[in-house]
């Protein structure tokens, strides 16, 4: 009887490199969690893009919930993103803000003017170090900020509507129900 | 013809131990302390480059990687001591970044797995042994 659990040993620590490596598949590596989810958005000032003379701000992003979304110009799923952020803005949900990140101004503003332009601003970050402090490692990135100005949900990768429908509005949604 | 065959597999093995670090990426420019140079070039290889994976951002060319570097360059010019640096970079991007993890509760497997393991692998070993030498006592009492 013992005999026989001992050889079942092998085959119970096999199941188990199978569950966890099976888990394993199913992770995406480059997709980080980021350690500033409940915090406060980062000390910041930047110029905007269209309107230099006008510091962007943590201030900026107080008292009310919004998006900010990191692009560039060079970023190719950005372009694909760009789509469904016009689509997104044109429901007048919350105000999205944009973040162009390591990027050159005229390529940035021709973007804007070429393709639709679904911000309410956009911080201008030429060389990304402002990036830093808000845990930035590409583009597109969406952070979700609540009306205290904390960090609440953080989305790597292009948006979709499909996205924006399950892990966004059911958040924007609670964010808003916390408020009231 | 020997020798000759000798020599040059020996000067293709010294060649590879004296391979020179990759170090050409790195366009900071240095520093005048050579205290502070070592230490930002330590600093640079504990940072893992989070978008080339498998690389420090001491040996990647990729831009993420060059603003680390001149992020670190920053700190170490502050006066900034290697944990502040390191927790700098923890606090923004997750324990991920840095390649030697903190050991925390759930680090504890990660560090103790290895020893954890030769521990199991001992105490079957001994298990096995005894268990050899009981058998080798039973086999020669019915031997004599």
């Amino acid at each position: 009887m013992k005999r026989s659990l001992l050889y079942l040993l092998p085959i119970v620590v096999l199941a188990g490199l199978i569950g966890f490596f099976w888990r394993g598949l199913y992770l995406n590596p480059r997709i980080l969690p980021s350690p500033l989810i409940g915090k406060s958005v980062p000390v910041f000032s930047l110029p905007e893009l269209r309107h230099p003379e006008d510091p962007i701000t943590q201030q900026s992003l107080m008292g009310h919930v919004s998006l900010v979304n990191v692009w560039g110009t060079w970023c190719y799923a950005c372009r694909e993103e760009q789509q469904t952020l016009m689509a997104f803005a044109r429901q007048n949900v919350v105000p999205i803000y944009g973040w162009d990140y390591k990027d050159d101004r005229q390529a940035a503003l021709a973007w804007l003017s070429q393709r639709g332009d679904p911000y309410a601003a956009v911080a201008f970050d030429a060389n990304g170090d402002a990036a830093i402090n808000w845990g930035v490692y590409g583009a597109p990135e969406t952070f979700l900020i609540d009306a205290h100005g904390i960090i609440r949900y953080k989305y790597i990768g292009p948006l979709t509507l499909d996205v924006i429908q399950h892990d966004l509005l059911p958040r924007i949604q609670a964010l808003r129900h916390e408020g009231t | 013809m020997r020798h000759a065959l000798i020599l040059s597999l020996a000067a293709v093995l010294l060649s590879c131990l004296w391979l020179p670090p990759a170090r050409a990426v790195d366009s900071e420019p240095p520093f005048s302390n050579p205290q502070l140079q070592q230490r930002y070039e330590n600093l640079i290889h504990e940072f893992r480059c989070l978008v080339c994976f498998d690389e420090s951002i001491a040996n990647s060319d990729a831009d993420l990687a060059a603003d680390f570097r001149r992020q670190v360059h920053q700190m170490v010019a502050q006066g900034k001591s290697d944990r502040q640096i390191k927790d700098f970079m923890a606090d923004r991007y997750g324990d991920f970044v840095l390649y030697q993890p903190p050991v925390q509760p759930n680090t504890w497997l990660l560090w103790g797995g290895p020893f954890l393991l030769l521990l199991i692998a001992l105490v079957a070993l001994a298990f096995i042994l005894r268990r050899r030498a009981h058998m080798d006592t039973v086999d020669g009492e019915e031997g004599s």
